[in-house]
């Protein structure tokens, strides 16, 4: 997370990429308390990844990763729950009607990061498509795009606060 | 999405961070500090007694307090900037103390009639105008700092905040302010930093979600 802070690109990849299981972990171990289905733990897992990457000047460097981490999960947890209708504590009887019924409406059931993007400024959804979808780097991407580096990258990260903003707006 | 895209594409944009939280509330609570200063003093000035008034117990009490209670105040919010610390509710048992130390030396030393005029004080409206006016930039300087934090509660880390701004304009009102009564101050001051710190309730709820 040090190297990462100090814009080490490989070092920071491998960190989120480690990161990732034991998010996974969290998030499920969460849902289940809450007497959901474990699916749509990787929903909360890319919320938490996208929120770490948008805070992690809120971590102090010289304090313990992991309890930031933490916090930082079961905010993203519990803001999942509140918006999906879910309080912590259901019992599951009471949801065996709604779940048998296939009610949830498809733009939420398969939300889509790259469908949240629509909503940005032309120029961030071209370099956030050309990263995710068709899988450039920087440079390609600007290549691509005939934009600077430095464009991209401020453009990716606009994009990347802007999908931030909208996750937590949507749904 | 692929977790693994976004990871990719996250780790992309490594290069774009600053400094942490902790380094730019620091800034930022200096920024406030000159601000308010710089704001008072040209406008209000500095209490022309302000020898004299030295000499005594309460202007010094006062003062005392009300820095005692900036300095909490922004322990209190470098903690809210963090989402994994827990708030370090003693760090306000200083400026407690001391105003019991003064309310007690105000009993002391006033007879039981005086005690409700000195509470009203000369110049209660001037107060009550002066501090969150002299807190608004502060309350800018802290809240733009806090952008970079992930607080549990968005409203909460605002509220701290404009009480971190209302505490640091009070500790610069107060060389000016020659009302001395820790009746005063608690009244007086005290509504003036909660309207700087409901202020920044409703800012954070805004500007500090996550």
């Amino acid at each position: 997370m040090r190297a990462a802070l100090a814009g080490d690109e490989a070092a920071y990849g491998r960190l989120l990429r480690e990161l990732t299981p034991f998010l996974r972990t969290i998030a499920r171990s969460g849902l289940a308390r809450a007497g959901r289905g474990t699916a749509e733990a990787e929903d909360i897992v890319q919320e938490v990844l996208i929120a770490v990457h948008t805070k992690r000047t809120s971590w102090i460097p010289t304090e313990p990763l992991v309890p930031w981490l933490r916090a930082i999960t079961k905010h993203k947890l519990i803001d999942h729950l509140r918006r999906r209708g879910g309080t912590g504590h259901v019992d599951i009887d009471d949801l065996a009607e709604v779940i048998a019924s296939p009610s949830e409406e498809p733009g939420i059931a398969t939300r889509d990061v790259v469908k949240l993007a629509e909503g940005l400024p032309s120029g961030q959804k071209a370099v956030i498509h050309a990263m995710f979808v068709d899988g450039h780097d920087t440079k390609g991407t600007a290549a691509a795009l005939s934009m600077s580096e430095g464009a991209v990258r401020v453009a990716l990260h606009r994009g990347l606060a802007g999908l931030a903003k909208m996750l937590r707006g949507t749904v | 999405m692929k977790t693994d895209d976004l990871i990719a594409s996250l780790s992309r944009d490594a290069a774009a961070t600053g400094p942490d939280v902790h380094r730019r509330l620091a800034l930022a609570f200096l920024a406030a500090a000159a601000a308010a200063g710089a704001v008072m003093l040209p406008t209000l000035g500095i209490r022309p007694d302000i020898a004299a008034a030295s000499t005594g117990m309460l202007f010094p009490l006062k003062i005392l307090a009300v820095a005692t209670l900036a300095v909490g105040a922004m322990a209190l919010v470098r903690a809210a900037a963090r989402p994994e610390a827990d708030l370090p509710r003693g760090v306000l048992v200083v400026p407690v103390v001391v105003l019991l130390v003064a309310l007690g030396h105000e009993v002391a030393t006033q007879v039981p009639a005086n005690l409700s005029a000195r509470m009203i004080g000369r110049y209660w409206g001037v107060c009550l105008i002066a501090i969150p006016l002299l807190g608004l930039i502060p309350l800018a300087a802290i809240l733009g700092a806090m952008r970079a934090a992930a607080p549990r509660h968005a409203a909460r880390a605002g509220a701290l905040a404009g009480f971190a701004a209302g505490a640091i304009a009070a500790t610069a009102y107060g060389l000016h302010c020659t009302d001395d009564s820790p009746l005063f101050v608690i009244v007086w001051y005290g509504t003036a930093i909660a309207l700087l710190a409901s202020l920044g309730a409703l800012l954070g709820r805004r500007l500090l979600a996550w």
